[in-house]
């Protein structure tokens, strides 16, 4: 299964407003992507918050629809 | 008790008995998915000594330690019984230098000569 990666940038940014978020296609397949996400939503929290904050803006979709997307997060 | 509650039981038992350990799909020998073959080619690197659990072997694992650490995906990286990070948080932290210094910091024995970036 794929996903879409204006999908993917959509539900990010509907919880985090503020973020800057750059969507690469690694494989051209619409399955394998690389997210870049920086928001002031992540400060003061740890790597693996950050992360999980973002995988739950995509609503348990990581893992399942969308099985690869390399994730880096920063604090704005 | 429940069966999700006894794996929950037996991961707890399993991190803390152990000082690293990585739930992988594969062994560290024989990785079977480019993410924990990632993670078992950097903790090589590093020299360190880890247990490897294949969650392939048990379904029940493979759920259980996502619900564990609240983290969807595998592989799993643990030191002294603590969630470390999946594939990207161990690939950034190893460059950054920060796994090096997370063993430093808790006790773990590797190769300090080994640098990765």
């Amino acid at each position: 299964m794929a996903m879409d990666a204006g999908e993917i940038e959509r539900l990010i940014k509907a919880k985090f407003p503020d973020a800057k978020i750059e969507i690469r296609d690694l494989a051209g397949d619409g399955d394998h992507y690389a997210a870049h996400v920086v928001s002031s939503a992540f400060k003061g929290k740890t790597r693996v918050q950050q992360h999980q904050m973002v995988y739950e803006a995509l609503g348990g979709r990581m893992g399942g629809a969308l099985h690869a997307l390399a994730l880096t997060t920063a604090e704005a | 008790m429940t069966p999700q509650q006894d794996v929950a039981d037996w991961i707890t038992k399993t991190v803390n008995d152990n000082d690293v350990v990585l739930f992988m799909k594969g062994n560290k020998q024989m990785p079977q998915c480019g993410f924990s073959a990632q993670v078992a080619h950097i903790l090589a690197l590093l020299g360190v000594d880890y247990k490897d659990i294949n969650v392939l072997e048990d379904m029940s694992i493979r759920e259980g330690v996502k619900a564990y650490s609240n983290w969807p995906t595998i592989p799993q990286l643990y030191v002294k019984g603590t969630f470390v990070g999946g594939c990207d948080i161990v690939r950034e932290m190893a460059e950054a230098g920060e796994l090096g210094q997370l063993f430093d910091e808790k006790g773990v024995a590797y190769d300090k000569s080994k640098k990765i970036a």
